[in-house]
């Protein structure tokens, strides 16, 4: 026991709760396990951009106090860390952009205050790409963050920072945002589970919006156990955001099982297709293969449209990127330029320092789509495909429970290696993109090695069915031992 | 006017709703006078991650206004959002209503008999107010400008008419027609110099018989009714003369100077922005269920024109106090409490006489609403009825009424106590009817002469001797009375 006090990255949210609950350690020893674990990693891994050490602590000297009057509850005591586009106020969130330096939130995002109303630690606030545009974190700019399986490669992205940090072993559980897949690339690229809610399912208040219409917070975590535990308490509808679903939230920890007699898995042909790894197409094809093991049914569907996805959605999400951001002026709150010399001088240089490339080609991209003129083109036609979409899932559900496809055509890639091909690098969500069209549920759990390097397989469900791919994700889990893994550079630096 | 030239005129009215919290947030409206930036939040001064929440009130106001503008409701209506960069859009996008607006295809009603027209509405939208810009000078003469949100935020209705107006002297009606109706439902304060009343102007011009529109132009910010008529006079002006001389109208936007009296360009085509509109991700379609229809139907208040047609058949109010009286919906309902204190047995008429013309004589004098008045409805109505009932004459009514109005107190305590309860009583009129009688004797042999129009002199000679409080019937038949008795004493003096 005591040795996984000293090396918590060992440790589930679930082990946390009974090492918390049996008075093994308090809280704050955790705290102070995870920042010393931080200082002693991060300067290679770099997940973190803030550190918010004294707000940690006395985080969790809070959750002691509230334990020892009595109280429990899955999160109470237990440290984590969000992705830097999550507000938290006072707390410096910057998005991974310069337009947003020193820019400290007013208000708490809902997902942080119902972390913090269920006595989750905040360690800090984690890198990302700028503004959650990019697949590998490169496009940050406050740093690079390396995946812990090998330091030379990404963690992927956006959510790279979220995706590391668990894979280290720097937090217990994370939040990301996922767009178009930036939960569960990174999370299959670090070798841990990462969910994205269906649309609705997680307020987005105090989520700084990429693209509206698609982005959802999801858990990165160790477990499939975790990402429900995390799940049961950030999901839920929000008076804040009008977009939030009010359909009930089960428990889905209780719905968890190992059985899966009677689950339909469709395997869809277009996810099967030249372009991904041979080792990433093996290890998901075993994956698949296992949850037959374990009593599922495989059933071929199809989803024709898959090939659409990514260009409608690159007009799309840009046409949401050109709106939600023109609020970056230099005028309220973030970066300004200096050199204007009026207005207008002041917004464009205020925008060409504070934004980086990729930002800026979206919002290029965006503008033009909603140009009058080639808004129906564009923009409308963008739009009648996702419905398209959404339409051909709704079909192969009607035939299956969970579809089960790679995550990512393939495993880490080298720093450097896709940053001047942005199509490369697009490509990198070509699986994922279509569940956040059909804004379905979908998940990544580790499912194998390619090159020594971390795959992951992807469980799609129906909307608001976030139980069912956990209770297979779960089932499927607890049957191999890929989770189990730990990377092992930041495995003995931290032992 | 070139009468060659027939004007077309649209108008787009703005008109804050009447919420106590503003359209997406919580913040209070109430911002008149306040500090800069005392009324915001992160959601209406558009900070990263806020989300807009709708406020059901502003829904149902807006409901309220397409019914009473004769609209079709949407059962599904839409956000959108409106770019342009400026620091007074704190998002640099307007949360609006683009081509799915709640309202359309209305009429308003202007104008009296054959001058009567119904005016079409082609749409009412619903958007939020944007903050403002207060610009500076330093010392060192830097020219700066401040942002303040205050009113970012407030729920706006976008009123867009067909384009058949052809006067500026309508468009000005118009305006004030939908500033009536926005009032009396209780959507919108419809003050203007507040700016809770904001309207822009499309002027065209084109050729008598002429069936195509000429080049709009559009006059922004026309924020009082004379603006509104001094504006699109000079813009008619100004497009037919320049047809008339040969030249072309440019499709522009164009401000009014007030000072100088003349319309200047102020955008031309090339800085025509692209608002880029697409639907607001972050709001759900708004849906207004028929069931929900028929609710706002059923709570919104009487229309104007309505109420007058009523106040003319039910109560016998003639029709000039009957326009008067329904001006304001605080008016009618005034005079209508006057009528329920008053009962049957009086008058409506007279009741209508003493509101429109007594009462509104003292609160124009003082620019006092009606609203704010020591006369309640309830002190009018014992007046009133005192003087239909001969306890005191108009005259003294109106001295009665003068008192309370300064004072407060009740007319019949103030009647008594200044003695000018109405005097009928034939023993205390008669020594003073003889004493006039006696004081003028030239009047009375004139009026023995055969000039019978002395007796009104007479008559007022004796109101005067009682202040007015004499009753002018039963004196005048004293005064015949007496002039009968009395012989002849001598030859008519010339
Ligand atoms: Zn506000």
């Amino acid at each position: 026991m005591r040795h996984e006090i000293q090396a918590p990255e060992g440790a589930t949210v679930g082990d946390m709760r009974q090492l918390l609950d049996a008075r093994e350690l308090s809280s704050v020893e955790l705290t102070e396990a995870y920042l010393e674990r931080i200082t002693a990693l991060d300067e290679r891994v770099r997940s973190f951009v803030t550190v918010t050490r004294d707000i940690a602590l006395e985080h969790a000297a809070d959750a002691d106090r509230r334990m020892a009057s009595g109280e429990t509850g899955p999160l109470l005591g237990v440290p984590m860390a969000l992705k830097d586009l999550l507000s938290t106020a006072g707390i410096a969130t910057t998005c991974g952009s310069r337009i947003l330096q020193g820019y400290h939130p007013p208000y708490d995002a809902t997902v942080y205050a119902r972390l913090r109303d269920a006595g989750a630690v905040l360690l800090g606030k984690l890198n990302m790409d700028e503004f959650a545009m990019g697949s590998s974190t490169e496009n940050s700019a406050l740093a690079i963050t390396a995946n812990p399986w090998d330091l030379a490669t990404v963690p992927g992205g956006s959510s790279g920072g979220s995706a590391a940090a668990v894979a280290a072993g720097e937090a217990a559980f994370t939040l990301g945002s996922d767009t178009g897949g930036s939960v569960r690339q990174p999370a299959s690229l670090c070798g841990v589970v990462g969910l994205k809610p269906t649309y609705g399912r997680v307020s987005r208040f105090g989520l700084i919006a990429f693209a509206s219409s698609l982005d959802q917070i999801g858990p990165l975590t160790r477990t499939v156990e975790d990402s429900a535990l995390v799940l049961s308490v950030i999901a839920g509808q929000d008076p804040l955001d009008s977009t939030s679903a009010t359909v009930e939230v089960p428990d889905y920890h209780a719905l968890l099982g190992e059985d899966l007699r009677g689950l339909r898995v469709g395997v869809p042909a277009e996810y099967f297709v030249e372009g991904t790894e041979p080792g990433v197409e093996a290890a998901v094809r075993e994956g698949i293969a296992q949850l037959e093991r374990l009593g599922a049914e495989l059933v071929d569907v199809s989803l024709p449209s898959t090939g659409y996805a990514l260009s409608t959605y690159y007009i799309i999400a840009p046409a949401e990127v050109s709106s939600n951001l023109s609020r970056y002026d230099g005028v309220k709150y973030g970066y300004r330029s200096a050199d204007g010399a009026d207005l207008i001088e002041t917004y464009l240089s205020t925008r060409d320092q504070g934004f980086g490339a990729e930002v800026k080609r979206r919002i290029m991209v965006g503008t033009y789509a909603l140009s009058s003129g080639y808004y129906d083109a564009y923009y409308l036609k963008a739009q009648k495909v996702r419905t398209l979409i959404k339409a051909e899932f709704d079909a192969a559900f009607e035939r299956c429970d969970v579809i089960a496809s790679p995550t990512s055509p393939s495993v880490a890639f080298k720093i450097g290696s896709r940053t001047a091909d942005p199509l490369a690098m697009y490509l990198s969500d070509v699986f994922t993109i279509p569940a956040s069209m059909a804004g379905i549920p979908a998940i990544s759990v580790p499912c194998g090695f390619s090159d020594g390097l971390p795959v992951g397989m992807q469980l799609i469900g129906r909307a608001f069915d976030e139980a069912t791919i956990l209770r297979a994700a779960h089932a499927y889990e607890r049957s191999t031992e890929w989770h189990m893994r730990r990377p092992e550079l930041v495995w003995s630096a931290g032992g | 006017m070139d009468a060659q030239y027939e004007p077309v005129i649209g108008l787009e009215v703005h008109a804050q709703l009447l919420t106590r919290s503003k359209m997406f947030c919580r913040c209070g409206t109430t911002y008149a006078g306040a500090a800069a930036n005392t009324h915001i939040c992160s959601v209406c001064a558009g900070f990263p991650g806020v989300l807009p929440v709708i406020n059901e009130h502003a829904v149902e106001l807006a409901i309220r206004v397409g019914l009473a503008l004769n609209c079709d409701i949407a059962e599904t209506s839409r956000f959108d959002r409106k770019h342009y960069p400026y620091p007074d859009l704190p998002k640099g996008y307007q949360v609006s209503q683009y081509d799915l607006p709640l309202a359309s295809r209305g009429y308003v009603t202007v104008g009296n008999g054959d001058d009567c027209q119904q005016i079409g509405i082609v749409r009412v939208h619903m958007e939020e107010d944007t903050g403002r810009l207060l610009h500076r000078t330093a010392a060192d003469g830097t020219v700066y400008s401040l942002v303040d949100l205050n009113r970012s935020g407030v729920p706006l209705l976008e009123i867009v008419s067909e384009p058949e107006i052809h006067s500026a002297a309508r468009a000005r009606e118009y305006v004030m027609k939908l500033r009536q109706i926005l009032r009396y439902i209780g959507a919108s304060s419809g003050n203007m110099e507040e700016g809770a009343l904001r309207c822009d102007a499309n002027v065209s011009v084109r050729p008598v018989g002429e069936q195509t529109l000429g080049a709009k132009v559009e006059i922004k910010n026309l924020n009082s009714f004379r603006m509104i008529d001094r504006a699109i006079q000079h813009e008619i002006g100004r497009q037919s003369q320049a047809l008339a001389n040969g030249g072309r109208i440019e499709q522009e936007t164009r401000g009014w100077d007030e000072a100088a009296g003349i319309t200047l360009a102020q955008r031309t085509k090339e800085y025509a922005s692209d608002y880029r509109y697409f639907p607001e991700p972050d709001l759900p379609p708004l849906t207004v269920s028929e069931d929900r229809r028929k609710a706002v139907l059923g709570r919104l208040a009487e229309l104007p024109d309505a109420r007058r047609a009523r106040f003319i058949s039910q109560y016998g109010v003639t029709a000039d106090d009957a326009s008067v009286l329904t001006t304001a919906r605080e008016t009618a309902d005034y005079f209508e409490a006057v009528l329920t204190h008053l009962g049957e047995r009086v008058p409506a008429r007279l009741a209508a006489s003493w509101v429109t013309g007594e009462l509104f004589r003292l609160l124009n004098r003082d620019s006092l609403p009606i609203t704010e008045t020591r006369v309640t409805p309830e002190l009018l109505a014992e007046l009133v009825g005192m003087v239909h009932t001969g306890e005191v004459n108009r005259g003294s009514g109106r001295m009665v009424l003068e008192e309370f109005y300064e004072t407060g107190g009740s007319p019949r305590a103030i009647a008594t106590e200044r003695g000018l309860m109405q005097i009928s009583d034939t023993d205390t009129l008669t020594p003073v009817v003889r004493t006039v009688l006696d004081n003028h004797e030239r009047a009375v042999a004139e009026f023995r002469g055969g000039k019978q129009q002395v007796i009104g002199f007479l008559l007022g000679q004796v109101m005067k001797q009682t202040r007015g409080t004499a009753d002018s019937g039963t004196v005048r038949t004293l005064l015949l009375r007496e002039l009968s008795e009395e012989p002849t004493k001598g030859p008519v003096p010339h």
